[in-house]
């Protein structure tokens, strides 16, 4: 098969010394990050951009797959041992993990996670190996029309499908459109935004936006309403698991994956509503159902194996279509422009050094993770007692520099602060922040696409909608568009509706 | 934590509310939306169209659905507010929603980050950034060891962040006075 002689070839690229040590490196990170309060996988990503400037492609995002699949190992130990969830996918983590870690199972809450995300992580990426080709093959013939379709989808589902509030994520979306408007028409060179002033002239670089909504808004709202003292962390030794366990564990980390990968491919969140699901199921399918809400372990390794497939689902969407279904995808997007590589179809034709090469290190970043994190947790949950000023600071330190190196220009520092400002006011007042990111990363690509279609097409609307493929986007996007007023024609679904105690934060802090 | 809010309808929040303006500062978000929807629709129409502009979508068009998108949105949203609705403040790890928003540590950090952009270039990097980190750790409220344990780390940090910046991306940070002297 031509996957596999590829993935051999990727593992020849993975398993260089080198490539190894950024493997290393990005789960190392990855998962102090995702054990870190405050700090979530994304924020890391926008933070570690400036490394594009010194590093090759291949070694950066063997790098920040690898801080992408720790974060998910790490965070779930932050769940569990604090209940105070960093990602929005770890909240389920925390529901039965934390009272398993206040009854002294903690090692085992710990280990049934820690294995949940190898599994997960595993058929994931397994399958991303099998499919991803398949729809890069697909797709490899579409052109502008179906990009700039895609490109609304993204915009559409982000604003749509995530957060409650419509109208907030549009707002963030038009506020990330707009930033991505600063700078000279790509086309025509004509000024646009800039004031007559030549710093702008070049655009708002895309690094300062990542880190200045993610790192800097974040860093403020949190210094906003600090948290004084802390819950105490629950002390565990080494995570284990017994006979007993294992017989209640090993379907669920299976069933995990069919849940998570599906919906980390589209563009619906991420890891939030596939663990909320595989929850659901897990709970309708366990022998034990008292025990959910009390430290059942099935409720901690579904939906843990849940959150790792989804990732590996996310970057089948983001390699073969561009698309980035979560907020460290659309980061990682960013990274790619950096180099001037435009995900897509042919990505595989044209970076198979790359793309396999990534797709191989996820496999040895996992086993590192499982590794790390089995016989490392009590190590890790130290990282939990880091004095929250530094922790904060060095956000900020950090965030300072990566501003900075892009072009050598202190006003650039200026621009990040301002943009962290906006961050800071889209989290007061309910704004996601992914919409925001995404359009400022897809806007000026969209805009490019949809130029190029009508100048195929001389003007005339019909150049948008020539294609089978965009009809079924445009019809996808008319559906998200249409769903609440047709869930309001079902009657059944207010019946169905299940609690929502486990209302989440908007992903992406 | 809360229940999120449904846009227009309105909810029985077990927070209590502010009142009076406060209860409506989000329309400053709506003014902001406004305001930037303006700009951008001034900007557009006033941009001179140059004659290498091809195809019938010039530089113009998106700009105009952009900042007509947003005066819908801005209207929309006040529209919500005025009815009742709320974002909802994100939550976090680190966040108590329960106390009142501490502005001042926000304004102290937001100056500790402009002076950082002023001090780089005539102090270097070095110090500018040893700075940045102690008035950080600072403002976040670190007392105990302000003068003895966080200016030694700021210092580290910079220095450490200078030779790593240096060696391995190849991105020269500016030494300033102090690394001409070393």
């Amino acid at each position: 098969m031509d996957s596999v002689n590829s993935l051999i070839d990727g593992f020849g690229t993975a398993l260089t010394p080198l490539n190894l040590l950024w493997a290393a490196v990005g789960v190392l990170l990855g998962t102090a990050i995702g054990v870190l309060p405050g700090i979530g996988p994304a924020m890391a990503v926008a933070l570690l951009l400036p490394v594009t400037y010194g590093l090759d492609p291949t070694a950066a995002f063997i790098m920040f797959a690898g801080i992408y699949y720790g974060g998910m190992f790490g965070g779930s130990t932050t769940s569990i041992l604090l209940n105070t969830p960093g990602e929005s996918a770890a909240v389920i983590a925390a529901i039965e993990g934390n009272p398993m870690a206040k009854a002294g199972r903690g090692s085992q809450a710990l280990a049934a996670a820690a294995i949940g995300h190898f599994a997960g992580g595993m058929i994931g990426t397994i399958l991303l190996v099998v499919l991803a080709p398949t729809v890069a093959n697909l797709a490899v013939d579409i052109g502008a029309p179906d990009y700039f379709a895609i490109m609304v989808l993204a915009f559409i589902a982000v604003t749509s499908v995530l957060g409650s509030s419509r109208v907030r994520g549009f707002a963030s979306l038009l506020i990330g459109l707009t930033l991505g408007l600063v700078g000279l028409d790509q086309m025509t060179g004509q000024q646009r935004l800039t004031f007559g002033s030549l710093q702008l002239s070049d655009g708002i670089d895309v690094v300062i936006v990542a880190v200045g909504l993610f790192a800097i808004g974040e860093a403020l709202w949190v210094a906003a309403h600090l948290r004084r003292g802390t819950g105490p962390s629950i002390p565990v030794g080494r995570p284990w698991l017994g006979r007993d366990e294992l017989r209640r564990t090993w379907k669920p980390w299976l069933r995990g994956p069919l849940i998570g990968f599906p919906f980390g491919a589209i563009p619906a969140g991420g890891a939030e509503i596939p663990t909320f699901l595989s929850y659901i199921t897990e709970k309708r399918l366990s022998k034990h159902r008292k025990e959910f809400g009390k430290g059942a372990i099935e409720g901690v390794a579904g939906p843990e194996s849940a959150a790792s497939a989804s990732a590996a689902g996310t970057l089948v969407s983001m390699l073969t279509l561009g698309l980035p279904t979560t907020a460290v995808a659309a980061v990682m997007l960013a990274a790619f422009q950096q180099y001037g590589i435009q995900p897509g179809p042919l990505l595989f034709d044209r970076e198979p050094e790359l793309v396999w090469g990534l797709i191989a290190s996820l496999f040895v970043g996992m086993v590192m993770l499982l590794v790390l994190n089995l016989p490392l947790a009590p190590v890790w949950s130290k990282l939990l007692r880091v004095p929250r000023p530094y922790l904060y600071a060095g956000i900020l330190f950090f965030a300072a520099v990566g501003a900075y190196a892009v072009g050598g220009e202190a006003i650039d520092v200026v621009i990040l602060l301002v943009i962290g400002l906006i961050g800071l006011m889209m989290r007061r007042y309910g704004l996601p922040v992914l919409p925001a990111i995404i359009g400022v990363i897809l806007g000026p690509n969209a805009e490019q696409q949809l130029r190029r279609a009508l100048q195929i097409s001389d003007g005339s609307v019909t150049g948008l909608v020539n294609t089978p493929f965009a009809v079924t986007v445009y019809v996808v996007i008319a559906a998200l568009l249409a769903w609440p007023l047709l869930k309001r024609l079902l009657p059944f679904h207010r019946r169905n509706s299940t609690p929502t105690s486990t209302q989440t934060p908007p992903p992406g802090a | 934590m809360s229940t999120a809010n449904d846009t227009g309808t309105q909810r029985p929040d077990e927070r209590p509310r502010p009142t009076g303006l406060r209860a409506y500062s989000e329309l400053g978000v709506c003014g902001l939306l406004l305001a930037v929807g303006i700009l951008v629709l001034t900007d557009a129409l006033t941009m001179e169209t140059v004659a290498s502009a091809r195809g019938p979508v010039g530089p113009r068009t998106v700009p105009l659905v952009v900042g007509t998108a947003l005066l819908v949105v801005a209207v929309l949203l006040a529209v919500d507010v005025l009815r009742g609705g709320r974002g909802e403040a994100e939550g976090g790890e680190d966040v108590d929603l329960a106390e009142p928003a501490d502005w001042r540590t926000v304004a102290l950090l937001a100056g500790v980050f402009l002076a950082f952009a002023a001090l780089i270039d005539p102090l270097g990097f070095p110090v500018a950034g040893a700075l940045l980190f102690w008035g950080s750790a600072f403002a976040l409220g670190s007392r105990t060891h302000a003068l003895t344990r966080d200016p030694l780390i700021a210092a580290g940090l910079s220095l450490l962040t200078y030779a790593v910046f240096h060696l391995l991306l190849g991105v020269q940070l500016p030494g300033g006075p102090l690394m001409g002297v070393m």
